[in-house]
């Protein structure tokens, strides 16, 4: 019992002292985002692991502490230990909802940590000092254009969209607005919830509604799968019809490398962020140059030619 | 004068009971109807082909439901059961790629294991209700968030995605028809056929009746209560097995999204169907037209443009209320 005790105390104390030592001469940098529960999120959290790896192995006076948390209160929480417990100098910050989260991480600031948040943005201006995002309206606008340089005047086409959220708003509008005076038809455009499964069934029935359609915007990658196995079905999958989806699915790219024709592009919504956001983060405390500011990250196109550099085959997306 | 007065009372039980009876076949009639109206296209032989093979899923789970309901009890599990059986017969298929090669007995060892697994999982829910003495619906709402992030966490967050060499063996089994008729709405009718004779031809399905209207007197009368009620969840845990058989080969993948609310559904499907939710009364027959009626609202309102796509969910809750309305209200009585 003595011997126990005092063994604790002895544990204790070299922790204690360990951990000072930790304090004084490392860079600690929190990462808080939300538990990945699709296949686009554990493809960011793969990534930022992957970040985590590659940073700290550049920079030994780095410490990058992941933390994923399953609902907004939990992140708060979260953040609380990151401050109390790491004694964090910065954070980069994925918020699970934006007004939930805007209090907890200006007190984060409050304690004198550099913010970086990613991708949703919080309530109150000003708090960050990074602002790393993609770009929803700007992959609605790829996609138009692509669209428009492939169809013609008069051509039908149909829309999946995703979960109805500000999100799925942005990309439809900005697509609506890219192919506005083209003269393409929309056919109809309905929810498909950004699953394999609804993309199906909705394509399915947008094909025995519909006996011409040209080509479909999937928007997202999981939609697509959906929608390329209903044409498939049907046997409408040839003619040039052609599907457009998004995000950037590594089985999507790897099809694309391979020349697909039926699904010959797609459109990037960076599931490596967080990762991005990491980098500059460090580099607010290694690089010689300024780095705050907002970095909206581009949709970009991917097609064959530069499809290999988005291809992560270990990455679970 | 009373013999008229017994006759009337007599018809008059019969046209309720009709109505009862034909209730939900009526408002599939409807249904179609209003779906033909709006486009002509609805009536299509492909549509219909779609309906039918995109009901089964939901079809056979919830005859599997009819019985755990009519025995009083409830399964909340069964949509991330169906998730976690297709992640788990997609691994198991992969990974037997190496010994058998993509053959066709890789697949048949991915069914079988589907099989065992469903009876499993229907026989610990079943164990935990009976002999655990907890209520179902939170021994199902437990098993719920199990299977559900196990799935997640099998695929590790994404998605598990069947191998593309067994794809073209496991295909058909979605996609082929016999007869006429997609394999799928084979098998919806064979479970169909075998549930309606096991609910109503057996003293199996006198018992489940039976425990559902009372358990203390079921028990007093000699029924082995407990049995039969873990039964009613294997035989649901099997139904789910089987809807997993022919899900798997439609998109050849799974994740935490797959199967997401089919519990809900399938309980509605049942009661629209004119089982009773707190036990005692069972239809297999309506059950089938209850999980026709389901698909048929998405499949109409893909099918138009009338109605904001915000309000889908309004659509379906309506039409499953009123369905039910129709067939519970004492339309007699409001007469007098």
């Amino acid at each position: 019992m003595f011997n126990k005790s005092i063994l604790a105390l002895a544990l204790g104390t070299a922790l204690a002292v360990t951990g000072i030592a930790k304090a004084d001469d490392k860079i600690k940098i929190g990462v808080s985002y939300p538990t990945p529960t699709h296949a686009w999120a554990a493809g960011m959290n793969w990534h930022a692991e992957q970040a985590e790896k590659r940073l700290e192995a550049l920079y030994p006076d780095i410490d990058l502490i992941l933390v994923n948390s399953p609902d907004p209160a939990s992140q708060a929480s979260a953040l609380e230990d990151m401050v109390s417990v790491n004694k964090i100098d910065a954070l980069v910050v994925l918020p699970f909802e934006s007004d939930p989260l805007t209090d907890p991480v200006l007190n984060v600031k409050k304690s004198g940590a550099f913010i970086t948040v990613v991708d949703r943005g919080l309530s109150q201006e000003g708090i960050e000092d990074i602002y790393v995002a993609g770009n929803n309206p700007e992959l609605g606008r790829v996609s138009a254009e692509y669209m428009s340089g492939r169809l013609k005047s008069g051509d039908n086409i149909v829309i999946l969209r995703g979960i109805p959220t500000t999100i799925d708003n942005e990309r439809f509008d900005a697509f609506m607005a890219g192919i506005e005076g083209t003269g393409i038809n929309v056919l109809d455009h309905k929810h498909a919830n950004w699953n394999r499964d609804d993309g199906f069934e909705v394509m399915q029935d947008f094909l025995s509604r519909f006996p011409d359609i040209d080509a479909v915007w999937a928007q997202d990658d999981d939609i697509a799968i959906g929608v390329v196995a209903a044409l498939k079905q049907a046997g409408r999958d040839g003619d040039g019809m052609f599907v457009v989806g998004g995000a950037g699915m590594k089985e999507t790219i790897k099809s694309i490398m391979e020349g697909n024709e039926l699904q010959p592009i797609d459109v990037l919504y960076p599931p490596a962020m967080l990762a991005t956001a990491m980098d500059v983060t460090v580099a607010a405390f290694k690089s010689n140059g300024p780095v705050a500011g907002r970095y909206i990250l581009g949709a970009t196109l991917i097609d064959q030619s530069n499809a290999a550099q988005f291809y992560f085959p270990d990455s679970p997306f | 004068m009373s013999e008229t007065k017994t006759l009337e009372s007599d018809q008059k039980k019969r046209l309720k009971l009709d109505l009862k009876a034909f209730g939900p076949a009526l408002a599939l009639l409807v249904l179609c109807i209003i779906g033909y109206s709006l486009n002509p296209a609805f009536l299509g032989e492909g549509n219909i082909t779609n309906l039918l093979t995109r009901s089964a899923f939901i079809g056979i789970i919830a005859v599997g439901a009819t019985f755990v309901i009519t025995a009083g009890g409830i399964d909340l599990s069964v949509g991330s059961m169906a998730a976690v059986i297709s992640g788990i017969m997609i691994i198991i298929m992969n990974n037997l790629i190496d010994t058998f090669g993509a053959s066709l007995s890789t697949v048949l060892i991915g069914c079988v294991f589907s099989i065992i697994l469903g009876l499993g999982a229907g026989w610990i829910n079943g164990m935990l209700t009976t002999r655990g003495k907890i209520e179902a619906f939170i021994v199902t709402l437990g098993t719920m968030g199990i299977y559900r992030s196990l799935v997640t966490y099998f695929a590790d967050g994404g998605t598990l995605s069947l191998s593309f060499e067994l794809r073209d063996i496991y295909r058909p089994v979605y996609y082929e028809s016999f007869a006429g008729l997609p394999i799928p709405v084979w098998v919806f009718m064979g479970v169909s056929i075998a549930g309606w004779v096991l609910l109503n031809r057996t003293a199996f399905g006198r018992y489940c009746t039976a425990i559902g209207s009372s358990e203390s007197v079921a028990k007093y009368s000699a029924v082995n209560v407990d049995k039969i009620k873990t039964l009613t969840y294997v035989i649901q845990g099997f139904c789910v097995a089987l809807a997993t058989i022919i899900y798997v080969p439609r998109l050849g993948s799974a994740s935490a999204s797959t199967g997401v609310l089919w519990e809900l559904e399938a309980i509605a499907a049942v009661i629209i169907g004119g089982t009773v939710l707190k036990g005692g009364y069972g239809r297999i027959g309506g059950t089938i037209f209850g999980a026709l009626i389901l698909t048929t609202i998405g499949n109409i309102l893909n099918f138009t443009d009338l109605i904001s796509n915000y309000l889908n969910g309004t659509m379906q809750g309506l039409i499953i209320i009123i369905a039910v309305w129709l067939q519970r209200a004492d339309w007699s009585k409001k007469k007098k």
